[in-house]
């Protein structure tokens, strides 16, 4: 493992990228998400409709071809974007669409009888959203969208399909110059261990102490 | 629609939904046309930039990449469910160091991302072994087999477990053995509640296809790549075409998936399986049948 120890900088600053990838991509994802369940659940059908697509498009796309398509297809419509947010753009696009679906299936989770209490009660749809369903949802959906967060950090290894320094590209990097792939790729697995695995912890805690009892 | 959150409308409700309709509408509508402009003015949808698409040549040779595409996934699949179903009876033995090392590759390979496993196989292998020649496919059906049979064998499990004790422990009091109760009673009944579970991994496992892409196997993504490289005019058409492919086949399997889920859970409840990191089937299910969480 000597190799890796050597280019420890070169490695710290691959797995920074990928924190820093997957990060802002699931803050981003988490707002089109949001935005797509919202569309989903409205009452105005051209939003249903759209949301309905836009969850089909993105969930049933390989990330490489979305990837490649946004990099090299922006400049050839005269728009400029950096390869690390084009990486940002895609990887939001797509778990977006996988957000999205989850907060939708966790309103629609919620027992019939929840919403139609609150609506007998006189509240009004915002109030019902705000204080009955959203809260119980959340509940429900807390171990799919940690799931998610995991997939997007595993995902983020696709940057290196346009040359973002994440961690998979680094090892690449170290790779051809010290042409050792056996302890180089060790290593960058041990890197998304790190990150994969804590997550994959903490979440079954927050799973169990929020889990509704029944 | 979701119903439970509003009442019937009323004649006011209705008017401001279909306001709120067409303002939508219009909205998207204008979103698409700007779009579409862009395209136009950047000559996207000059005849030259699509007329690859009439020589029956190069639709062959995309073609070709689809039935190499679903070659490896195929591969892949049957691969990752055979080992995943042994990794699923190891982590369910009753021999402890077969439990834990099952448990570990489990948690291990689920936990990577399948290009570093693809790129370990292509990379890595020959040296550990410099007899193997690892070609460009075999990368490819080895990382997704080391990445899906982990995530299978979790499917497995789970369908395992969501059986009702009753039927294991009447297959026992009857005098079956382990082997037999697993083979006779216990698998069969699993393995069915687990098909939708199983196709929307075949959807995740066609889609990462594509990062064979990386290690030049000839798949569809390195073929739109070698048309665009053919003809610089080319290249958004080349994507947005074998995008298109992606979608269509993985839009019909995921609906299926979603489907056989909502059957299964009328006809055995909410009891069924927690699957892949990705699998979308479950949730949909669970919306669509409005079942409250277990």
């Amino acid at each position: 493992m000597g190799v890796v120890l050597d280019h420890l900088g070169e490695f710290g600053n691959g797995w920074f990228t990928t924190i820093r990838l997957s990060v802002l991509s699931f803050l981003l994802a988490m707002a089109i998400g949001l935005l797509i369940a919202a569309m989903r659940v409205s009452p105005f059908q051209p939003a249903r409709v759209v949301g309905t697509a836009y969850v089909d498009i993105f969930r049933n796309s390989p990330l490489p071809v979305l990837i490649l398509l946004v990099w090299f297809g922006l400049p050839k419509l005269d728009i400029d974007v950096s390869r690390f947010w084009a990486a940002v753009a895609v990887l939001s696009l797509y778990t977006g669409a996988f957000l999205g679906e989850t907060v939708r299936s966790g309103i629609n989770a919620v027992a019939l009888g929840q919403s139609e209490a609150a609506r007998s009660i006189g509240l009004t749809f915002t109030q019902n959203l705000r204080l009955i369903i959203l809260p119980q949802a959340m509940r429900t959906v807390v171990q799919p969208i940690g799931n998610i967060w995991i997939a997007l950090i595993k995902n983020s290894a696709v940057a290196s399909f346009i040359a973002v320094p994440e961690l998979i590209f680094r090892a690449d990097h170290v790779n051809t110059e010290e042409s050792n792939p056996v302890p180089i790729l060790i290593g960058a697995a041990i890197g998304y261990l790190l990150l994969t695995l804590p997550s994959g912890f903490v979440l079954s805690r927050i799973e169990r102490r929020v889990a509704i009892k029944r | 629609m979701t119903t439970a959150l509003y009442d019937v409308a009323g004649p006011r409700t209705r008017r401001n939904v279909f306001i709120g309709s067409v303002i939508s509408g219009v909205v998207f509508a204008l979103l698409v046309v700007v779009a579409l402009l862009r395209f136009r003015a950047k000559g996207q949808f000059d005849a030259d930039h699509w007329d690859w698409l009439k020589d029956g040549g190069i639709r062959g040779f995309f073609a070709e990449g689809l039935l190499l595409t679903v070659r490896a996934a195929l591969t892949g699949m049957v691969l990752a469910m055979t080992i995943g179903a042994l990794l699923a009876l190891a982590r369910l033995s009753r021999t402890a160091p077969l439990r834990w090392l099952a448990t570990t590759y489990i948690e291990v390979f689920r936990a990577l991302p399948v290009l570093l496993l693809i790129f370990f196989a292509y990379l890595a292998l020959p040296r550990i072994s410099p007899s193997l020649n690892v070609s460009p496919f075999t990368a490819v059906v080895l990382g997704l087999t080391l990445y899906n049979s982990a995530v299978l064998a979790e499917i497995f499990r789970a369908g395992i477990l969501s059986l009702d004790r009753g039927q294991s422990e009447a297959a026992y009091s009857i005098g079956l053995s382990y082997a037999q109760v697993m083979r006779l009673v216990v698998v069969p009944q699993a393995f069915r509640r687990m098909i939708p579970s199983l196709i929307s991994q075949l959807v995740t496992l066609l889609k990462d296809t594509s990062y064979g892409y990386i290690v030049t196997y000839d798949e569809l993504l390195r073929r739109a790549k070698v048309n665009a490289d053919f003809d610089s005019d080319w290249l958004i058409s080349s994507y947005i075409a074998v995008l298109l492919i992606y979608v269509a086949v993985n839009f019909v399997l995921s609906r299926l998936a979603q489907r056989l889920e909502v059957r299964a859970r009328r006809r055995y409840g909410a009891g069924t399986i927690q699957a892949g990191t990705e699998d979308l089937a479950l949730l949909a299910a669970e919306g669509e049948a409005t079942v409250a969480s277990h």
